[in-house]
């Protein structure tokens, strides 16, 4: 279950960025915007290593003592970054990369909506339904 | 099921989409002059673009990074021609310093208005929408781009694609 969830255009601003616990929200924007800089680092660093297949998750970009961050970038230079609560490690890899898939999926579909301009910030309802199933829920 | 009739309902919808635009156009005077062709042939390569790119975020959705421009180009006259047109470019020719020619013997959008010198004139009006195709794919992979199309002999054609360098 993901605290924050963000999705950024690969002029590197924020298409969608949602977080749980609405006081500490500016925390995690700026978590999201530092882990762009370890983003473009990974994506450069496999460029250069020529790898025949490189992959579209990152796996984990860097932890802190509260939290951790994932990244995954597509084929268009879209990065999605989730933030989780360290305290819950019963999360395994296999879970944040069908998270990611499931954003994955739900963006192609925002994309492809002949009324969605791309560049736009993301305000289809059934992203954001797709997106709260995923959160860390508030009572 | 090859039986099925969907293949040409693509080819149907560019057809009316073409005589659309160019109807449009007239509408408004009697003859169209080079200024409203050239509009025309912009609104359809503005609709091939936006079509382009959210294509091309399906298509490359399972498939890993690109390792260069050479890489996306061969991916375009694979994977992304064979998705759209059925099949795949017949010959890539690059110089190596960003133009490429990809050259399609038998053009799927042509291939029913004629197969020789006939309606030459008309074909361009075709391939617009096809060119803002590849434009936009392109563009959602991360290269700028000019695409230009040209006809010869139907219904061969070849695009050539620019790369813009910043």
């Amino acid at each position: 279950m993901a605290v924050c969830i963000s999705v950024i255009a690969k002029e590197n601003y924020p298409l969608y960025i949602r977080s749980v616990p609405t006081q500490s929200e500016l925390k995690f924007h700026y978590t999201v915007h530092t882990s762009l800089d370890v983003v473009e680092e990974k994506i450069s660093a496999a460029g250069k290593a020529m790898a025949d297949q490189r992959e579209l998750y990152l796996g984990l970009l860097y932890p802190t003592e509260d939290y951790k961050v994932y990244g995954y970038v597509t084929n268009s230079k879209v990065k999605f970054v989730i933030v989780v609560d360290s305290s819950n490690t019963s999360l395994r890899d296999n879970e944040i990369r069908s998270m990611f898939r499931k954003l994955h999926n739900s963006f192609t579909d925002v994309m492809c909506n002949p009324f969605y301009n791309p560049g736009d910030p993301v305000q289809s309802k059934a992203f954001d339904s797709m997106v709260s199933g995923m959160m860390v829920q508030v009572s | 099921m090859k039986d099925m009739a969907d293949e040409v309902l693509f080819d149907f919808l560019h057809m009316e989409m073409v005589s659309h635009v160019y109807k449009e156009q007239q509408s408004s005077k009697g003859e169209l002059d080079s200024k409203d062709r050239a509009v025309c042939v912009s609104i359809l390569e503005g609709m091939g673009f936006r079509v382009g790119q959210g294509l091309i975020e399906r298509m490359t959705r399972d498939s890993p990074s690109f390792k260069d421009e050479l890489d996306m180009m061969k991916f375009i006259c694979k994977d992304f021609w064979t998705q759209v047109f059925r099949k795949q470019i017949d010959n890539l020719r690059t110089n190596h310093q960003g133009t490429y020619v990809l050259q399609d013997n038998k053009f799927a959008l042509l291939a029913q208005l004629s197969s020789g010198k006939q309606y030459l004139e008309d074909a361009p009006k075709y391939l617009a929408y096809s060119c803002g195709l590849v434009r936009g794919a392109l563009s959602n992979l991360g290269l700028e781009s000019v695409v230009t199309a040209e006809v010869s002999l139907m219904p061969s054609c070849k695009f050539q694609v620019v790369i813009q360098k910043l």
